[in-house]
């Protein structure tokens, strides 16, 4: 029986000739990833081990993303201890807040991943690389303590949904639209351990941004991982990021099998939102009926922070107001981001909208700081989960959707898409 | 080994950021993250927990982040096992990674209730309901996964290997 493209890649890590769905295996790792969230219980079960040294100081990466700028005394603490542990294991890829990002907008940007890459990481969010054509996936800290000591952990072989994309987007709808018209159709549960692999004619009109969000969001579905075949946008982006560093391609075998198959149109995409408390709570925006009125947008994240995302919300946001009273706030995923939207102009059009521009910081995503919601309020936000109290209080609402529908809703003070601009 | 205790019952999709909010992951230490858990589904369960009780849940329970300190809350506020009709597969890697069990079995969830005292056997995968007098089989674990959990957790199974390795 033929493999999918996350299968071949697996096996090879395990240096099998072939796996089967529902294998138990042991895969060697190109990449291991922590947080100041995760990296210090990773540290603290790392201490338990009978092991002194990281397998390779070259394959660990250590981000402060989370509550950093240390938002407390606590989360400072915390990160003390990842910056300690990467300074006595000589840790190649620590990066201080000066050069830091978004850990999953900022591997791929510093070329860190590659296609054929095996990579865990102790992060939901970690399943962002398959838009290069790597398999990645999130795991616990445990996880990434052992994977630290070995350069390796187990697997259970997935299944695959195999998504096939066709047409081109429509103006002001983009790959967030995309991902989250799919959670919606098949559930938050709907991948639940498996691999969603992207194929179709439509995949060239995505950018490697679109492409990044739409991985980034497949564990909302459940998913193992996504991965997109490697095209040419995708060897250019390497040829940038991660110039001489070895790649290789997988392609799925003809034969091989998935449980289930999606067919997506873009053509037919609208811009799209989801409703608390569940990013499968999808509705068209256009379709909405009340009015739902909001007090603050994000523009930021692992999911929408990269610099296309800036430029989209920029184009509707320039030469508006945002609407009196709201709190808008657009935080570049990486410094790189944050210098290149300052070079082309983009914070001055954002500061005169009368947004704020934050730092990099996973922030106010996950409910940490840098806006949090108080009791009844809602936000519209480009990031990638609505979960009850997800961005503070837990009577709070958080709405999900693409940074030119928060743009348009900055401008509108209610969740709206750019078609209500044109009005 | 067995498990016995009363149960809390929740629906779908229970997240890892209701089991313990972000806003309490500034700590690592299990007893303050036991301080927390379930406190945005359920703002009761930590004064009425027990050591032993167990969890029952429906669908994709532990959906979300990839925070191990939401099994751990889990742990250190005393419960000795989730039964769901599924699990969320990065949280189920965590519980049996850090020696939490986990059964996913939909009958049992189907016929326990809130404040129903349950027994489970560990080594058959039998649960049963002692207030309704029912009992169902739960899914064993994969062989490997039994290794696991008999090692005691990750961390004892692959100290095992590397002190072959080092010997």
């Amino acid at each position: 029986m033929g493999m999918t493209m996350t299968q071949k890649i697996l096996a090879d890590h395990a240096k099998l000739d072939e796996v089967k769905p529902g294998q138990l295996i042991m895969a060697d790792l190109d990449l291991v990833l922590g947080n100041d969230i995760t990296a210090p219980v990773a540290i603290n079960v790392f201490e338990d081990l009978d092991s002194d040294k990281v397998f390779d100081k070259t394959k660990i990466a250590l981000v402060p993303d989370h509550f950093a700028p240390n938002k407390d005394i606590k989360a400072a603490q915390q990160c003390m201890q990842m910056r300690n542990f990467a300074n006595d294991q000589d840790i190649e890829n620590y990066f201080e807040i000066g050069e830091m990002g978004v850990e999953h907008a900022l591997l791929p940007e510093q070329g860190l991943v590659v296609a054929g890459d095996c990579v865990i990481g102790a992060d939901s969010h970690t399943c962002t690389y398959g838009a290069l054509g790597a398999f990645s996936t999130g795991v616990g800290s445990t996880d990434m303590a052992v994977a630290m000591a070995t350069g390796k952990a187990w697997f259970k072989v997935p299944d695959a949904i195999k998504i096939n994309v066709t047409g081109e987007l429509p103006e002001g709808v983009s790959g967030k639209d995309l991902i989250l018209d799919i959670i919606g159709r098949i559930g938050v549960d709907g991948a639940l351990y498996e691999s969603m692999e992207f194929t179709g004619d439509g995949l060239k009109s995505l950018t490697m941004d679109d492409r990044f969000t739409i991985a980034n969001m497949a564990i909302e579905a459940g998913g193992k991982n996504a991965i997109f075949p490697v095209d040419e946008q995708t060897i250019e982006y390497m040829k940038e990021h991660a110039p001489g560093k070895e790649y290789k391609v997988y392609e799925p075998d003809e034969d091989a099998s998935y449980v289930d198959e999606l067919d997506i149109d873009l053509s037919q995409l609208k811009p799209t939102v989801a409703f608390p408390h569940l990013p499968e709570n999808t509705k068209v925006i256009d379709d909405i009926e009340e009015p739902v009125e909001i007090d603050q947008v994000v523009i930021g994240s692992c999911t929408n922070g990269r610099l296309s995302d800036l430029r989209k919300a920029a184009d509707i946001l320039r030469g508006n107001k945002v609407k009196e009273g709201l709190r808008v706030l657009i935080i570049p995923a990486t410094q790189q981001v944050y210098l290149d939207a300052m070079e082309e102009g983009l914070l001055k059009d954002f500061i005169e909208s009368g947004a704020i521009v934050s730092t990099p910081t996973c922030g106010p995503c996950l409910g940490g700081h840098m806006g949090i919601l108080a009791e009844g309020e809602r936000c519209a936000s480009t990031t990638n989960r609505n979960f009850v109290g997800r961005m503070g209080h837990v009577d709070s609402e958080v709405y999900l959707m693409s940074p030119e529908s928060a743009a348009a809703s900055a401008i509108l003070g209610k969740i709206a898409s750019v078609n209500d601009l044109r009005g | 080994m067995n498990a016995n205790g009363r149960v809390f019952k929740y629906g779908n999709d229970v997240d890892t950021d209701v089991i313990i909010p972000a806003r309490y992951l500034n700590t690592t230490k299990w007893e303050e993250l036991a301080q927390h858990c379930m406190e945005d589904i359920d703002k009761d369960f930590v004064n009425n927990v027990e050591d032993g009780d167990i969890i029952v849940a429906e669908d994709n329970f532990g959906c979300g982040s990839s925070r191990e300190h939401a099994p751990i809350a889990i742990k250190a506020s005393g419960v000795s096992c989730v039964i769901a009709n599924s699990f969320a597969r990065i949280f189920y890697r965590n519980a049996i990674n850090i020696g939490l069990p986990i059964l996913e079995c939909p009958e049992a969830v189907e016929n326990i209730d809130t404040g129903d005292e349950v027994e489970i056997d560990f080594d058959t995968g039998i649960i049963t309901n002692k207030t309704k007098n029912k009992s169902f089989q739960g899914q064993a674990f994969p062989e490997f996964m039994q290794e696991l959990i008999e090692a005691g957790g990750l961390v004892n199974y692959i100290n095992k290997d590397l002190n072959k390795e080092n010997v």
